[in-house]
This record gives structure tokens, sequence and C-alpha cells, in this order.
């Protein structure tokens, strides 16, 4: 398996100028990836052993912040990382599978009635920013003019308004939701766009060969044809789980979020990093962040890896 | 039944069989529908409506009240927002179109040929697209700076332009390509540069049209250029000026107002949503190559 794959590769990279030509496609990027991402990256991960205050140069302290980090940030370890996990657990393969699940459903249908709902699942991604908030605090409003409580009061399911989005109880729920309602973004495109190119002719010869049902079909002849795209969408759902905070500070307006209760890793670098200034720790939290992404990318890479 | 058919996937009419999926994801599609519909009908609503009690969904009288008063809005303020969008609108085009080309054909260089490095850079990138962009703030800050970019077009395109997500998302898709295909242009004499132009591009249609929408919801709605990097208000983007007005109208009254902003930012995703998903779903590209 292995041999056959650089066997593969040498016969392309065989030709003499493969080499200088490779670099000349990537030059462009490089710069730029370098100048404007490594390099700030790069400083960032230096300023995780410093104490830096933003205002006065950096001190270096070691490992401090790291030991700190583990042992003394009691809000971390109390609140932030076991919501952090919970929200990830849900939302995470929770999206995943939806938007694979959804992408499929979707391929089976007609053009029209595909593109359209196409359209509907993946408009959430869309309405990022401005959008989410205007709408998503207007539905949970806390008073009785809020939809959710108006509705709730006329079924005559509670008698009091709720105070959605300042409940502890609630808010984290309220996150979960909206996550998962935006969760079918770039990666359920490119998945979506993976089981469309598959060649049809596949999927005759899987019929031929006793292919019984669309589930089986599914799982012999559609996933592994579309491991890249599979891959992709999968990493994308722990980047984007473990990187949003926004929907919790933007619904309740606040960070820290009340009493914690919707505080994820990306909040607790912001609390550090833009609210008491202390960048060089916020910088540890966002190390240790790119530790567990890297890792649960790593798994997912095993799971999906090309097998040519 | 007399064995399965096979082959449900992309199915060139409408059949009777489809509509029970149909029915299947509806719910959801209602759900993920209604905040869409509300932003539309939120936009329009008249004074009384917003305030109505118990409040409604659906506008009963449409107005554009919403929108004469952001436009009167951006009338006070200094800089006329004709400024705002053509600024959004240059340093869009120029991001999407760049960001394209770099990821293509780095993800070409990265998939296709052989050289040292390639490992390295793949894991590098991959990394690089995990790092959690507010660590990197500050000292994207201060690269900036350094090299004499603040408050030029500059600042809002250059860090933009090379996007790991939209590298990583094309070299998946360029892997597919078949080498058989490769080689043969090779033996026929082909530069890598053809190769490049004229099967590569063609091939991964869906994935160009995925990471233009990708880079254009990333320049479209970004506002961190703008609150860090640029301090003169005539190079400041229409992302920027919309938020701005949504934060400061924040009271009941404001919601119209921003309801309206967020409108008028959304519209843009959906049409270019609809232009590019043709080439999304486009199932073309295997045609030809058995």
């Amino acid at each position: 398996m292995r041999a056959s794959t650089t066997h593969k590769r040498t016969k392309i990279g065989k030709r003499e100028t493969s080499n200088r030509s490779a670099y000349a496609f990537l030059a462009p990027y490089l710069v730029l990836f370098a100048t404007f991402i490594i390099v700030p990256m790069v400083i960032a991960m230096a300023l995780s052993f410093t104490n830096f205050n933003t205002i006065q140069f950096p001190s270096f302290v070691g490992f401090l912040n790291y030991v700190n980090l583990l042992t003394r940030d009691e809000i971390f370890m109390q609140y932030v990382l076991p919501k952090t996990v919970l929200y990830a657990l849900i939302v995470g393969p929770g999206g995943y599978i939806l938007s694979f699940i959804l992408a499929w459903a979707l391929a089976q249908l007609s053009k029209t009635p595909r593109t359209i709902l196409a359209l509907i699942f993946y408009s959430p991604s869309m309405t990022s920013g401005v959008a989410m908030t205007v709408l998503w605090k207007i539905i949970f409003s806390g008073d009785q003019t809020g939809y959710l409580n108006s509705w709730l009061m006329r079924l005559g399911i509670i008698n009091e308004p709720i105070i959605w989005l300042l409940d502890v109880r609630y808010l984290l729920p309220i996150v979960i939701i909206v996550a998962l309602w935006s969760s079918m973004g770039v990666g359920f495109l490119a998945m979506l766009a993976g089981i469309l190119n598959a060649d049809e002719s596949l999927y005759e010869a899987a019929a031929l060969d006793g292919v019984k049902n669309r589930f089986q079909e599914m799982w012999y002849i559609t996933i592994p044809t579309m491991k890249p795209q599979m891959l992709f969408g999968a990493v994308m759902a722990i980047v984007g789980t473990f990187q949003n905070g926004l929907i919790g500070v933007q619904l309740s307006g606040a960070n820290p979020t009340p009493n914690y209760a919707a505080q994820l890793i990306v909040n607790h670098i912001e609390d550090y990093g833009f609210i008491r200034y202390e960048m060089g720790y916020a910088a540890a939290v966002s190390v240790v962040l790119l530790g567990i992404v890297w890792t649960f990318s790593k798994i997912s890479k095993k799971l999906f890896q090309e097998k040519d | 039944m007399a064995g399965y058919k096979g082959s449900n996937i992309n199915p060139k009419k409408f059949e009777k069989k489809q509509i029970k999926i149909i029915l299947a994801v509806l719910p959801l599609a209602l759900f993920m529908l209604l905040p869409i519909v509300f932003i539309f009908c939120h936009a329009f609503k008249p004074m009384d409506e917003l305030f109505a009690f118990p409040p409604k969904f659906f506008v009963t009288r449409p107005t554009l009240d919403n929108f004469t008063k952001l436009f009167k809005a951006s009338a006070m303020s200094g800089i006329p927002m004709s400024r705002y969008v053509f600024n959004s609108f240059v340093v869009t085009v120029i991001v999407v179109l760049g960001s394209i080309l770099l990821s293509t054909a780095s993800g070409f260089a990265l998939s296709k040929l052989k050289f040292k490095l390639k490992n390295t850079i793949l894991e590098i990138n991959n990394m690089a697209l995990m790092f959690v962009p507010v660590a990197v703030m500050i000292p994207r800050y201060l690269t900036i700076n350094v090299l004499g970019l603040t408050d030029t077009y500059l600042a809002h395109i250059l860090p933009l332009l090379a996007m790991p997500v939209s590298l990583f998302l094309v070299k998946q898709f360029i892997d597919q390509v078949p080498d058989a295909l490769i080689e043969a242009a090779y033996i026929d004499g082909a530069s890598d540069l053809r190769v490049y132009f004229k099967i590569i591009i063609p091939m991964i249609k869906p994935a160009i049209a995925t990471s233009a929408i990708l880079a254009f919801q990333q320049v479209w709605v970004n506002v961190e250029s703008s609150n860090l990097y640029v301090s003169n208000e005539g190079v400041k983007t229409l992302a920027f000026y919309m938020n701005t007005l949504a934060a400061t109208n924040n009271t009941v009254a404001g919601q119209g107002v921003a309801a309206a902003a967020a409108l008028i930012m959304f519209v843009p995703n959906l049409v270019l949503f609809i232009i590019l998903q043709n080439s999304i779903m486009n199932t073309m590209a295997h045609s030809g190559m058995k």
C-alpha cells in the first residue's frame, strides 16, 4: 500500500523541473502565509512564556503561565474546561453527522429541490455577526415581548417570562442549539460536492455486486470515495467547535458569561487577553487549545487516511 | 424486490421516492429557515410592529422606514455610505480572486508535485488553521505596523490572501484528480503550468466555488482590519460601519435599523451562493474520464 503510493508519486516527480516548479507555484502563498500567519503565530507562542500586559515590554517567565493554568486557574478547571468539553462533545460530532446526513440526503434529490434545501441549510452560516445577535436576542428576549416567552405563555406552558439568556440553566443549551443551527458550513458544502462528484459507474458496479440498500451503499461506496471531503469536514467541525466562543458572549452580552454558564476556552482567552490584558497568559491558553484541536484532528486523520 | 437498483445519487429528474427524503428534512429546513425569514420580516417592520405585544413574527404592513433611518444616520456621519461600499467591494473582489489563485496554485504543488518540504508545509498549514484567531490579533497588528501597512487598503487585503482553510480544502479535492490523467498530460509534453490550467482548474470547480464562498464570507464581514489596522475612516469597510450602527442602536427602537443593516450585509452572501451553487454541485467534473 505504502509502496504503491511512493511509486505513483515518483512517476510524476521524476521529471527534473518538479522541485523548482513546485516552489514557484507555492512561493506567493508561502510569502504571505509566513508574513501574516506564521510570524504572528510564532510571536503568540513566544508570548506564552512571558508576562505581557500589552503596554510594557514582555518579561520572560518560563513555564509559569502553563503551570498556573494547570494548578491555579480554578475558573478554567471548574467551569471553562467542563463546559468546553460538554459543548464540543455535542456540537462537534452532532454538527458533523448532521452535515453529512443532510448532504447525503440532498444528494439524492433532483436539482431544484436540492438547490433550495442546500441554500436553506447553509444560510445560517452566512448570517454571522450582526444578523445572529439581532435575531436570537429577540427570540430569546427575557421579558414577555420575547418570541419564545410569548409563545410559551400563550400556550400556557409557563406563567412568568424566563430570562433565557441570563439564566445559568438555559444559556449553555441555547448556545449549543444556536451552534448546531449554524454548523452546516463549509464542511457541509464540501461533503455535498464530494458525494455528487463520485463516479456514477461505481454505484452501478456496487449494485451488481450485491449492495442491498442505500445505507450499505453509503457505507461501502459513498464514504470511501469521498474520504478527502470527509476529513476536511471533520477537521472543520473540530476547529469550528473549539474556536467558537462568540455565541455565548453575544447572546448574554457579557464576557465572562453570567456565572461562567457558557464560558468556553475562547471566551477565557478573550477574557484574559482583552479584558484583563494578560496577553502572556491568554497566549498560553491558546497554545493549549491548539494542542487539543491538533490532537483531535490527528485522530480524524487516522480515520480517513487515504488508502491508495 | 428483485435486488437493489443502486445509484440514488444525483437523480436526473424528480421521482416519487424523493418525497420521502424531502418530508424527512423539511422540519429541520423550516427551523433553519425561520431566522432568515425573520431577518427579512424584521427589517421591513414599522415601529409599532417592532414594539407589538404579543410580538409578531411576520411583517403585516411592510415599510422602508428602517432603511431610510439607516441611510439618514449614515448621511449625518462625515463619510458617505457609498465610500464604505466601495472600499468593501474593492477589498472583497481582490481577496476572493487572489486567495483562489494562491490556494489552487499551492494546492496543486502540495498535492501533485514532488519536493522536499511538502509534508512539513502541509503540516504547518494545517496547524495554522487550528490556531485560534484571537491569539494572533495583537502579534499580527505588530507585524502590519512594522511593515508600514496601517491605514492602507493593503492592511485589509494582504493578511487574508493566504487562507489556510482554503488551501486545505482545495488540496483535498486535487488529491482526487487521478494521477493517471496528469501523467498522460506530462507524457504528451505538457508543462506544470499547462497541467494546472488545463486539468486541475477545470476538475476542481466545486472546490473553487466553495472556497470563493468561504473567502467572501471571511472578508465581507471582517471587522478586525478596520478596527485594528486602519484608523482613517475613509479606508474602513462596510462591515465595520454596519457593526457600529448595530452596536450603537441596541435599544428596541434601534432594532429596526440593526435588522436593516443585517439584511444589507446578508443579501450579497445569498446572491453569491445562488450564483455559485451550480458549480459546487457540479457533477460534470468527472465526465470524460473513466
